[in-house]
């Protein structure tokens, strides 16, 4: 075990991936001798050569696409878009080829070893274009596979997991963390489940998911919740496509309670998702309302960014009024 | 109407460039450039003498105060970023001054200009406040943009600038249809639109300069070809290097120009501003220049050399113009002193009155999503 932030886990999960693998390329804007603007990348280029991590044009639907043919040959492209919020120009790339390549040739082709990497995720006064939270959009797609990890060790194995699935899979990392989040992580080869969601604290009177960087947030509102006397069960999502909807309805079933927390607009967000489908599966078992905690209904701001935010206190709030229902 | 002017004779032909060669010049030894010539300092070029004599000694000095404005109000900038009270991303101008400046002056005010996110330098030009500039970056609700923007975002409808743009490339479209609008409505406006050299590879460049040329829009491209993007060598990413030859794909006039020099910026632009609008014909100009600094703020920009950075700011547009004036018997020591002291104070001020503005109400957050 060693001490590393979440970049060192992402940079040891990558320099893994291409030594046990050939197939394994990475390139994005600014990823190859400079290492990626939050240096995700460093030293890649220098250790297995520019043919295997390179820099590429500011062309986001380049990026994809090129990772798509790619990946359509049986290679393991790790395409880097470098801020969520720019990935939207490769967009129709994702949506309309990457995620219909196995189906849409009756399974003659397929982009199995594609992985797309983006930060993303608010926090750091980055206003409109660096702190947006897209996984919805996606989730939105059947044949992506999404996964957001909430510290470096689940960084490392889930990413490893991420690029030797035989799916595509868009990989979230939550940018706030990055230097932020510290922790014991192996310096050996392992891989984390995908599809699996986990319990990270066991509780009785509510159920609490979150993924990403909101984990810490809702850790913190549980530990408040907890001084009151509120027991939390607290679930870490990891993969939003496809979801654990067994683990959540098991914890459902048991609390009477669910609120989810992402940092998302509450609209279109994928805690919808998850209320829908838990309310199928779980009526009778309610105590109260399922409540989602998420970010408002506009643009992500560059002023007033805290209030924007659902942060521990609208969490604690949110958990109370559950309780009192 | 879009098909009607794709068959309306062209105005004018274009200009087509030279066929260019396949394969490109690539300097991977050393990544080391020179920047453009100076003028000679032994005696103006015909074609400067020219536009000094257009612009008269006041206009020109003027131009240099503004340059001047932009250049200490972004080194403020920087202070005020390092102190926090400017957050996120911040992409500074310094060293391509002259582009915005010349342009500005070369404009008619009611011409449309759209720019990427490192847009500080084209607000003030254009004549908005350094207050709501500065304002706007501190979150404060008396920004140009009320504050929800910051850095990347400055708008100015009054000035006809339609904003900086965080997103590479995603204002080339947005300056294309304000170029249809102008046509469409027999307005006689010009839209500038202003992007960086790594923009050029974006699929919404390519898209927009063609419909500009089919459709004989009223639209300058203009590639501020500083020359990296973010850490990445212009060489390494284009296929070809004289960036403005690609207006031949669209069958447009292409041209570069020295975009550290205010005055061939200037007369550049005023003679490109007045054939588009003349002829509604588009073309594209690579204004080449050099960012003194990093990307943003938090860049400090160690993939070039030494030798390189001083190489370009040998170059640098404020001296080179200071120098010229002061040639021509416009300026003196004295009076360039006096003209930073009072550009220096018009700064301070911006950063007084950003400390003491408001923060935005709650209210703010949620209000301007819909009508």
């Amino acid at each position: 075990m060693t001490e590393m932030n979440l970049l060192q886990a992402i940079n040891s999960a990558l320099d893994i991936a291409m030594a046990s693998d050939e197939k394994v390329l990475c390139f994005g804007e600014d990823v190859g001798g400079f290492g990626g603007v939050f240096r995700a990348t460093s030293n890649l280029q220098k250790k297995y050569g520019k043919n295997r991590c390179f820099n590429t044009p500011l062309t986001e639907q380049g990026i994809i696409g090129f990772a798509n043919g790619l990946a359509a040959q049986g290679q393991s492209p790790v395409a880097e878009i470098q801020f969520a919020d720019y990935i939207f120009p490769a967009f129709d790339q994702i949506v309309n080829e990457t995620a219909k390549f196995r189906y849409r040739s009756g399974n003659q082709f397929n982009v199995a070893g594609l992985t797309i990497r983006t930060p993303y995720g608010g926090g750091i006064s980055g206003g409109h274009y660096h702190s947006q939270s897209p996984e919805a959009y996606f989730a939105h797609t059947p044949g992506l596979k999404i996964v957001v990890p909430r510290n470096p060790y689940q960084a490392k194995g889930l990413l490893l997991s991420s690029i030797r699935d035989q799916n595509p899979v868009i990989f979230f990392e939550p940018k706030r963390l990055y230097r932020a989040s510290i922790g014991d992580v192996p310096e050996t080869d392992y891989e984390l489940p995908l599809g699996e969601a986990e319990i990270v604290s066991v509780g009785s009177d509510i159920t609490v998911i979150a993924w990403g960087a909101q984990m810490e947030i809702v850790e913190k509102a549980g530990a408040m919740a907890g001084e009151e006397r509120i027991s939390c069960e607290i679930i870490d999502l990891r993969s939003i496509l496809p979801w654990d909807v067994q683990t959540v309805e098991n914890s459902v079933k048991k609390t009477g309670r669910l609120l989810i927390n992402h940092e998302a607009p509450k609209t279109g967000g994928f805690a919808g998702e998850i209320a829908a489908t838990i309310q199928e599966r779980c009526f009778l078992y309610l105590e109260s309302p399922i409540c989602r905690v998420a970010g408002l209904d506009t643009p992500y701001p560059l002023a007033l960014e805290k209030e924007y935010t659902p942060d521990v206190f609208k969490t604690f709030e949110a958990i109370k009024a559950a309780m009192n229902y | 109407m879009a098909e009607n002017s794709s068959k309306a004779p062209k105005t004018s032909k274009p200009k087509t460039v030279k066929p260019v060669q396949t394969k490109p010049k690539r300097n991977r030894q050393s990544k080391t450039t020179i920047p453009a010539k100076t003028t000679k300092t032994s005696q103006l070029s015909k074609q400067l003498q020219q536009t000094l004599d257009e612009l008269g000694k006041e206009v020109s000095i003027e131009m240099m105060r503004m340059m001047l404005l932009i250049r200490r109000f972004e080194e403020r900038t920087t202070e005020m970023y390092q102190q926090r009270k400017i957050g996120g991303f911040c992409h500074l101008y310094i060293g391509e001054e002259a582009i915005a400046v010349g342009t500005a002056w070369a404009k008619k005010p009611d011409d449309y200009l759209v720019t990427s996110y490192r847009d500080h330098g084209f607000a003030l030009a254009l004549g908005m406040s350094p207050n709501e500039c500065m304002a706007e970056m501190f979150g404060k609700v008396t920004g140009c943009a009320r504050g929800k923007g910051g850095s990347m975002h400055f708008f100015s409808k009054e000035k006809n600038f339609l904003g900086g743009h965080g997103i590479v490339g995603g204002q080339i479209p947005v300056g294309t249809g304000a170029g249809f609008r102008a046509k469409y409505l027999g307005t006689d406006q010009v839209s500038l639109v202003f992007f960086g050299e790594g923009a050029i590879s974006q699929g919404s460049f390519h898209e927009s300069v063609n419909l500009a040329s089919i459709w004989n829009l009223p639209c300058l491209y203009i590639i501020e070809n500083n020359r990296y993007g973010m850490g990445t060598d212009v060489s390494r990413v284009v296929s070809i290097e004289e960036l403005h030859k690609r207006a031949t794909a669209f069958s447009i006039e292409g041209l570069a120009m020295d975009g550290m020099d205010v005055f061939e910026c200037y007369r550049v632009m005023k003679d490109q501003i007045e054939k588009c609008r003349k002829t509604s014909r588009p073309a594209l100009i690579e204004a080449k220049t050099y960012r003194f600094r990093g990307h943003s703020v938090s860049d400090p920009g160690k993939y070039r050399s030494k030798i390189e950075l001083q190489a370009y700011k040998d170059a640098d547009p404020i001296n080179r113009t200071r120098k010229t004036l002061t040639e021509v018997g416009w300026l003196n020591d004295e009076d360039f002193k006096k003209i930073d002291k009072e550009v220096k104070a018009i700064v301070i001020q911006s950063i007084k009155f950003s400390d003491e503005s408001p923060e935005p109400s709650l209210e703010e957050l949620t209000q301007h999503v819909y009508s």
